[in-house]
């Protein structure tokens, strides 16, 4: 579909999405697309030359520096297999011959770096590729993952360079990294084509305060650069080339919305207490450094859950235990006295393994804590720097997707190691430092009450709990809709969780989206839940929710959704509920 | 010039470690040196070349040396093969 821009004549366009980050922006569309597009052959002149040969040079600087540290890492922690391919990678990145040849082709043909980098070593990669000796076949990859390193390398330059001004980045798809190394300049929002409310791009963009929307199927098709643009992060909608009328009405609804939120923050400094007394604790899920100061502003109770694999954005290997302390430290430091629950890492074997894990179904897979107890290296260090860094005593350690009371105890005992291991060097830690578990896998919801012998507390993960418990794929559109938060046997199962987890005194929180949802909140309080945890820009909304009710009246309201059969029933009764009582608050 | 025959002694033929040894050896001398495997020839200074040769225990690889120091840099190279790169 062509976007005619005529003089005078411009055809306003509407595109519709799921709302990730608030906020409204106008400004121009600057189309970022993977370079996983075709590399184009291009001709350079002379003048050109020292430059383009600069950049090849940077590009393999760069590429050495990252071989270099994912090495070091494999040498401590993968393996000598694993160590080999990425010792084979760093010499073909050091082979004066093939780079002699590179470089005096670009001279001689005054052809683009990416070019002659992807047909020179290509070349290698097709003869190897067709070896009969199958080890020879399978170094062919690791020739291509060193060539499309480097490319890489020379995109993300070329890149950075091409983002002059503000504008709103639309694309198909955003992983984290591609939107912190934007993120550099100046944005005003994201749009993609693709994504969810939990998918990687939303929770980076609510952390960095930028507007955006996502799952907006086609926008990169329709977008060219330079178009003006409304993004509206609260509703879900993208105009494209929007008439002056279009824009006075956003900028009215963008006042509107900074009021409402104005109004709320009135509530900071007051207690997420019902109105007859019964007090839970409203946190926030945090997953960059850069949400700390804006928490802090909206006054919470604590970091319910802080998921530590985001210190893996935009690296290819973990970081180190002394940088992980330097996080977590600064996570406890500026919360401190409030409680910092840390997540161990929770990341598919491929993230540890570096892409060689190819999983059929990796949502049923190797993830979680599964691939940290397989890692006791990895999970070792991550328990030690959790350990030095909880020396004020507020911080809590959680342990992700566990499905057995076994894989719990093995945990415990990895962290019963990481004690001794400190106690003998002396180092101080938190030797009451109280460990939980999140209940999202199904068997760790029916047999709660023995998980809560066994831990401090209980947190509800329900994004994953109730694709388990549904057999429904989120991120599959054809089924979607199957999600369904106030399914009846999610309701019930809640219930179970938080009953019998409480009898056992653990406490019950939870931190998936449902916590964040202002139709569930007054259903969850009903059903004796603990602790919120959420996404930080709905803090205000859901103390509101909480300080507006009575808590005799949310059980009322919870004992009687648990008679009902169908999520339609469900919705209809809350909102009928929350139309009643809170007509301000936008519901969808 | 100087050129040699040589035969891959060891189980594993020329795998990663043993290329990377070869190549490592042969950066050592000026002069040029060039593998040949069954008419195909590559500069048996860089490991990519190296690596495409997929030699296996057994292969007949021509070598051949031509520079100021080419006698010993063929009696070191040679000597590398003979040795089975030093494995089994």
């Amino acid at each position: 579909m062509e976007l005619m821009k005529a003089e005078g004549t411009k055809e306003e366009i509407v595109l519709k999405g799921v709302p990730a980050s608030p906020g409204i922006v106008i400004g121009p569309a600057f189309l970022f697309q993977k370079q996983d597009v075709v590399i184009e052959e291009r001709s350079i002149v002379s003048e050109e030359l020292p430059r383009e040969i600069a950049r090849l040079e940077q590009a393999v600087a760069r590429s050495h520096k990252e071989l270099g540290k994912i090495l070091d890492f494999a040498e401590k922690k993968l393996g000598d297999d694993k160590i080999k391919i990425f010792e084979a990678q760093l010499m073909i990145l050091e082979d004066s011959v093939l780079f002699d040849s590179i470089y005096n082709r670009m001279r001689k043909e005054l052809k683009n770096p990416e070019f002659v980098v992807r047909d020179e070593i290509g070349k290698y990669h097709r003869v190897m590729l067709a070896s009969k000796d199958e080890y020879t076949r399978e170094r062919a990859h690791d020739v291509e993952d060193v060539q499309n390193r480097i490319l890489r390398n020379l995109q993300e330059q070329k890149l950075i360079s091409r983002l002059e001004g503000s504008s709103v980045i639309v694309s198909p798809n955003l992983s984290a990294a591609d939107a912190l190394i934007l993120s550099r300049n100046d944005v005003l929002g994201y749009a993609t084509d693709i994504g969810g409310v939990t998918s990687h791009i939303a929770l980076l963009s609510r952390a960095l305060k930028i507007p955006a929307v996502v799952g907006l199927r086609n926008i990169s098709h329709v977008v060219h650069d330079a178009v003006q643009v409304i993004l509206d992060g609260y509703g879900g909608t993208v105009i494209l080339n929007p008439s002056e009328e279009s824009i006075k009405r956003y900028e009215a609804k963008r006042e509107r919305y900074l009021e409402f939120e104005a109004r709320l923050a009135g509530l900071r400094d007051l207690p997420a207490e019902t109105l007859d007394g019964r007090r839970v604790e409203l946190s926030a899920n945090v997953e960059f450094e850069e949400e700390l100061e804006f928490i802090k502003i909206q006054g919470v109770d604590g970091i319910g859950l802080y998921r530590s694999e985001y210190l893996l954005v935009g690296r290819e290997v973990f970081p180190s235990e002394e940088e992980q302390y330097r996080h977590y430290k600064l996570l406890a430091e500026t919360m401190y006295p409030k409680r910092v629950i840390i997540r161990t890492f929770d990341v598919g074997g491929d993230k540890v393994m570096m892409h060689t894990v190819k999983e059929n179904n990796p949502f049923l897979g190797w993830r979680g804590i599964r691939v940290m107890l397989d890692k006791p290296d990895i999970f070792l260090e991550q328990l030690r720097a959790i350990l030095r860094a909880s020396t004020r005593k507020n911080i809590s350690v959680m342990f992700p997707m566990v499905s057995s009371i076994k894989e719990v105890r093995d945990a415990k005992k990895l962290l019963e190691e990481a004690k001794h291991q400190l106690r003998k060097e002396n180092v101080a830690y938190d030797s009451r430092i109280k460990v939980g578990v999140m209940v999202e896998v199904p068997s760790a919801a029916v047999m709660a009450e023995d998980f809560a012998e066994e831990v401090s507390f209980l947190s509800i993960g329900t994004n994953d709990l109730i694709q388990y418990l549904l057999a429904v794929d989120r991120g599959n559109d054809i089924v979607s809709d199957l999600y369904q938060e106030f399914h009846p046997a999610v309701i019930r199962f809640l219930r179970r969780v938080i009953e019998r987890g409480k009898k056992k005194n653990a406490w019950v929180g939870m931190c998936g989206e449902m916590a964040g949802d202002p139709l569930a909140t007054i259903l969850l309080l009903g059903l004796g839940l603990d602790e919120f945890s959420v996404v930080p820009n709905v803090l205000p909304e859901i103390k509101k929710i909480i300080r507006s009710v009575k808590y005799k009246e949310a059980q009322r309201i919870a004992k009687h959704v648990l008679t009902m059969k169908t999520e339609e029933e469900v919705k209809h009764y809350l909102k009928s509920v929350m139309k009643k009582k809170f007509p301000d608050i936008p519901i969808n | 010039m100087i050129q040699r025959e040589v035969t891959i002694k060891n189980r594993a033929g020329l795998h990663t470690r043993p290329a990377a040894s070869l190549v490592k050896l042969a950066a050592k001398f000026k002069s040029d040196f060039f593998i040949d495997k069954d008419g195909f020839e590559i500069n048996g200074k860089s490991i990519i070349g190296v690596m495409t040769l997929a030699a296996e225990q057994g292969s007949k690889l021509v070598l051949r040396f031509s520079g100021d120091d080419e006698e010993q840099a063929s009696q070191a190279v040679c000597e590398l093969f003979e040795r089975g790169f030093d494995e089994p």
